[in-house]
């Protein structure tokens, strides 16, 4: 019962990618070529509306389902971490087209190969996993 | 109703609605950052006894398994009911730079020369499928986050890590795009 609405939310975050395109290889060639409007469009307004919800969420102490204050935690500070971090990643999203969110939900459109993209990407994860501490951080 | 929602959605409608699920997450108790699903699933394969990254309060993290599952149930409700019967309205111009790449845009969401069982013997295929998911789980963790942690959880609490991740995300990318692909393709 606790996940069932972890469930839906799901279920409602895979129509809206969806229908988004945001889970399209295509899209995604076209953001990084700037010829179209749209991701920056759906990323933007995304932002907007967070912006927003995170401003009320802090200042009105809004508490979840659980009755507890709704904490968000500040990230911790470094520059090589979050750069590197972010140029292998954004590599790898130009590539195959799809972050995380995007991989599970192609699954769902009936693109089965996706599984052997999310299996990779769990291979990264282990790698970094054992690679952390020769990293910079 | 289902004639309405199959229209191809409006960047606005879909970027609000993506803010709506990351308000539902945090309301729920639990935060908009898919990548960190990935960990989890390394942890329950055993990864701990390899890395000590590995060994932590996993199952704290379930919940977030049980919304990626209900991201899979979603993608495949929306493109088995909710799916508009049109050719995606790609830029002409991405058409165009990607048919000098050899790769036909087909209407779909994904070119399916490349995103099938077959094209992962080839070395294209290979990179795209294989090389490409590799990046983004590695990079993801480094980078403490992907799209959803960073572009979306993080701007929006005004995170300075999360902007540096974001101009990370576009110099790979832009990298990829436009240095790698004419090599790779």
């Amino acid at each position: 019962m606790k996940f069932l609405k972890y469930l839906f939310i799901g279920i409602l975050f895979g129509i809206i990618m969806t229908k988004s395109e945001a889970i399209s290889w295509y899209r995604i060639q076209e953001m990084f070529r700037f010829q179209s409007f749209h991701m920056y469009g759906i990323i933007g307004t995304a932002l907007a509306f967070g912006l927003l919800i995170i401003q009320l969420i802090k200042r009105t102490q809004l508490k979840n389902t659980d009755g507890n204050v709704i904490e968000i935690a500040d990230k911790q500070f470094s520059i090589a971490r979050y750069l590197l971090g972010g140029i292998v990643f954004g590599l790898g999203w130009a590539l195959s087209g799809a972050c995380p969110g995007p991989m599970y939900t192609l699954v769902g459109n009936g693109f089965t190969v996706i599984i052997v993209v999310i299996a990779s990407a769990l291979l990264g994860t282990f790698a970094y996993g054992l690679l952390r501490d020769k990293l910079p951080g | 109703m289902i004639e309405f929602l199959s229209q191809p959605w409006a960047w606005y409608v879909s970027g609000s609605l993506i803010a709506l699920v990351m308000f539902l997450l945090l309301w729920a108790g639990g935060f908009f950052g898919v990548s960190t699903t990935l960990r989890t699933l390394c942890s329950i394969g055993g990864a701990g006894k390899a890395a000590s990254f590995f060994n932590y309060d996993w199952k704290s993290q379930n919940w977030n398994l049980v919304f990626v599952l209900g991201a899979v149930i979603g993608g495949f409700i929306a493109s088995k009911f909710l799916a508009a019967n049109e050719a995606l309205q790609i830029s002409q111009a991405t058409v165009s730079d990607l048919l000098a790449l050899n790769i036909a845009f087909d209407g779909g969401l994904a070119p399916t020369e490349l995103f099938n069982w077959e094209s992962l013997l080839s070395l294209k295929g290979f990179l795209v499928l294989v090389v490409g998911g590799f990046l983004v789980g590695f990079g993801a963790r480094w980078a403490g986050g992907c799209t959803s942690g960073h572009a979306i959880s993080g701007l929006s609490n005004l995170q300075l890590p999360s902007l540096i991740a974001v101009i990370g995300f576009f110099i790979g990318g832009l990298t990829m795009t436009h240095l790698l692909f004419p090599l790779i393709f």
